[in-house]
């Protein structure tokens, strides 16, 4: 799994590309936290799915836990580029009422 | 008669194995014709199954195994078998609930389960206590019912 967090606009984009799973989570929990919370990061973070091929509810977890992470800090979580499969899960899991879904 | 293709594996519960029996387990199913969604609902079913054997059964203990089998009727019935020797399940119904999870403190989502059942269209769930737990999961995989028109002449 590969993460790169990038300024674009009003929003800190992290995006992410590979299979996300119980396999990617701990390394990927571990470098959004510390890329997250750098002082450069703005307010509102974008977290663009378009590389992720593959999600089960561990990556529901992952999002769950940098949500309130982000939350505790006073920024806004949103997401992106989620393919089908990953849209099914977000769906299902209700993870949209809370992290909203935004074109870009 | 009613033709059945059946495979076993048992693999390390090591989670790097997760990506491989989820892509087992879609690849065997391409004979019934699955549309790309029928593959990846069963594709999350099995990360999920094999997910909970690691993180619950386990413990992420990786000197353990796990067993999956996979039968494809002809017809398009599907059944994923998972099972498992670890710590077992004490009250499945619990377990079964949306967003009922033992390990919060480890940002899971409790949805597991949840998924299997969404996204297959049958789920049994056997546990025993100290012994291990059985998933047996079932989809019809539609996209099967279409492939009668195909025939020799398609290969001309």
């Amino acid at each position: 799994m590969q993460v790169k967090i990038y300024n674009k606009g009003i929003y800190t984009i992290a995006g992410l590309s590979g299979e996300l799973d119980e396999y990617a989570a701990k390394e990927l929990r571990r470098e959004l936290d510390e890329g997250l919370t750098l002082p450069s990061v703005k307010k509102n973070i974008l977290f663009d799915m378009g590389g992720v091929s593959f999600m089960d509810s561990t990556g529901i977890g992952v999002l769950l836990g940098r949500y309130k992470l982000l939350k505790g800090l006073g920024k806004n979580m949103f997401i992106c580029n989620v393919n089908a499969q990953m849209d099914r899960i977000l769906r299902t899991t209700g993870i949209y009422t809370i992290m909203q879904k935004v074109s870009v | 008669m009613n033709k059945i293709n059946k495979f076993e594996m048992r693999l390390s519960a090591l989670s790097e194995n997760e990506n491989f029996a989820r892509s087992c387990a879609a690849a065997f199913c391409l004979p019934l014709n699955p549309t790309l969604d029928e593959i990846n609902d069963v594709k999350t079913a099995v990360s999920e199954a094999v997910t909970n054997c690691i993180v619950h059964a386990y413990n992420g203990a990786a000197d353990k195994y796990i067993d999956m089998s996979v039968t494809a009727e002809e017809g398009g019935k599907l059944t994923v078998t998972i099972t498992d020797s670890g710590c077992g399940i004490e009250d499945v119904e619990k377990a079964l609930q949306p967003f009922y999870t033992t390990k919060s403190d480890e940002e899971r989502s409790g949805m597991g389960f949840t998924i299997m059942s969404t996204f297959m269209d049958e789920l049994l769930v056997t546990s025993e206590k100290g012994r291990g737990t059985q998933v047996s999961m079932t989809k019809f995989i539609r996209g099967a019912r279409n492939v009668d028109s195909r025939t020799d002449s398609a290969a001309d």
